[in-house]
């Protein structure tokens, strides 16, 4: 905790878990997505289905799709921008078994037709949790440097890139393996001490059984 | 853990104001030097600055429709001289109004130390700068003492509505505002103590029962409640009034108290002004149910 946890954010109101931390979880699955989105289903369960609209969580959800960031002043006026930028976004109720009241499930397309769907929590003062990439689990907060890496489950990948980003100097702090099913795709989540320059994430996509690697980076 | 005596210590010990021994300590732990630290908060100071501003534009009207333009209308009365209180007192509930009803109606705004607490500390620094004739850098410098408090609140109790109710947040802020203006008007960090225990003594059980489950009503006039209560406590501090009871234990009091509350005062909307005829009313309104 420090001064700034106390005095800050600064956001864009009304709530720090209905609305700042709504963006966040828009932004985690706008950098999971390869290029831009185009489509969007959103589905809102618990206080966000219950209270989401009253707090702009809707428009939130959309800013943070579109890459702005919690204190963007265009945030109110999201949804309008998605539909000029030719973004279709809907929205739904779920009600997802033992999730946190205020959860997002976001599954987004891009022009290619490729997809990325995102489970996550807004767990108050503007924190989140991303606990689902894809059906498969994760445990995201985006506060340090993280690394996503989707790869063929086949014996090596993890020495593979655990082994290469120590060779570039790069210490990491945490680590969850989580997939389908055995031999099928699994998700590494690498949460870093620093971020790694883009140099070191270029090569790690060069590997063989690697599908895709994703850094995210926490909020200035 | 942080604790208010911890600061009064160091600031007896060193002979520094509580302002300048809270951001020593945070320059020292985040690694950057005092001037980083004091850019960053002249730049949420500036926010601060800015969404009062915003907040005194008689249109502005949020989502629900339920707030809106409340501080248009006590500013201008205040502008008229017309203020019941004085000018001094007029400026500050409207401007805590003006922060508050920024926020409900997705303004920028800093939280401080929440959202729906947000009017507090700028309502208090602004006025008092102005009204004092002070410079920028003593509101700036003030937000450290407010931030030491609220450090040492987060730490030992909780500055969340949903687990302490609005003593939590609304009161923290106010604690909080109460020992910043204390040091900005040029009282001893032994005064910045006792105006922020005198603060939250004062809302102690406070309870947090929105409407319709929106940082609206009641958390938006909350707010000037908040401030009118800080400067209360800092002009008793100012006048050596001490509490009887320590900051400290005053905190450890609140979080007592938040513990007690029931589930349906702690920002459930279940309880207390969300569970009246109006409240549910709107609603139902609103979301076409009621919870």
């Amino acid at each position: 905790m420090n001064a700034f946890d106390v005095i800050g954010p600064v956001m864009i109101g009304p709530s720090s878990s209905h609305t700042a931390g709504a963006v966040r979880i828009g932004n985690m699955a706008g950098a999971l997505l390869p290029g831009k989105p185009v489509r969007a289903l959103i589905g809102l369960h618990g206080s966000f289905a219950k209270t989401g609209r009253g707090h702009g969580t809707e428009k939130a959800l959309t800013a943070g799709i579109m890459g702005m960031l919690p204190s963007d002043t265009r945030i109110r006026n999201s949804l309008e921008l998605a539909e000029k930028e030719g973004i279709s976004v809907v929205f739904e109720e779920v009600e997802i078994d033992g999730a946190h009241p205020n959860t997002a499930l976001i599954t987004l397309w891009n022009e290619q037709g490729d997809s990325v769907s995102v489970q996550g929590a807004s767990i108050g003062g503007g924190e989140i949790l991303i606990t689902c990439v894809d059906g498969m689990s994760v445990e995201l907060t985006g506060n340090q440097p993280t690394l996503l890496v989707l790869h063929r489950d086949v014996p090596g990948v993890i020495a593979g890139v655990t082994n290469y980003l120590a060779m570039n100097g790069v210490n990491i702090g945490g680590f969850k393996l989580s997939r389908k099913k055995k031999g099928d795709m699994a998700l590494m989540t690498l949460e870093l001490d620093e971020a790694p320059d883009e140099r070191v994430t270029n090569g790690i996509r060069c590997f063989p059984q690697i599908s895709r690697c994703v850094l995210i980076l926490p909020a200035p | 853990m942080p604790t208010i005596a911890g600061y009064l210590q160091i600031a007896e010990e060193t002979g520094k104001t509580l302002s300048q021994a809270v951001l020593e300590a945070q320059a020292e732990e985040l690694g950057k030097t005092p001037e980083e630290l004091k850019e960053k908060m002249r730049r949420n100071f500036q926010v601060m600055l800015e969404s009062a501003q915003e907040g005194e534009n008689p249109e502005l009207r949020s989502a629900s429709g339920l707030t809106g333009g409340a501080a248009a209308r006590v500013m201008e009365r205040t502008r008229r001289g017309e203020s019941l209180c004085g000018e001094y007192f007029g400026k500050a509930v409207a401007r805590a109004l003006a922060v508050s009803e920024c926020n409900a109606c997705m303004g920028r705004i800093v939280a401080a130390p929440t959202a729906g607490s947000c009017g507090i500390l700028p309502a208090a620094l602004i006025t008092v700068m102005e009204e004092k004739n002070l410079p920028e850098e003593s509101a700036v410098m003030a937000l450290f003492t407010a931030a030491g408090i609220g450090m040492v609140i987060a730490s030992n109790a909780t500055v969340s509505g949903a687990q302490g109710g609005c003593q939590a947040e609304v009161g923290s802020a106010s604690a909080m505002a109460a020992a910043a203006v204390t040091e900005m008007a040029g009282g001893t960090a032994v005064m910045c103590a006792n105006a922020c225990a005198m603060a939250l003594k004062n809302v102690l059980g406070l309870v947090c029962d929105p409407v319709a489950g929106l940082v609206e009503v009641p958390c938006v006039k909350r707010n000037v409640m908040g401030v009118v209560n800080a400067l209360a406590a800092a002009e008793m501090a100012l006048a050596g009034v001490e509490s009887v009871i320590p900051a400290d234990e005053v905190i450890l009091a609140m979080k007592r108290v938040g513990n007690t509350l029931p589930a349906t005062l702690r920002e459930t909307a279940e309880g207390g002004l969300a569970d009246t005829p109006s409240g549910r009313q709107i609603a139902m309104r609103l979301f076409g149910k009621t919870k």
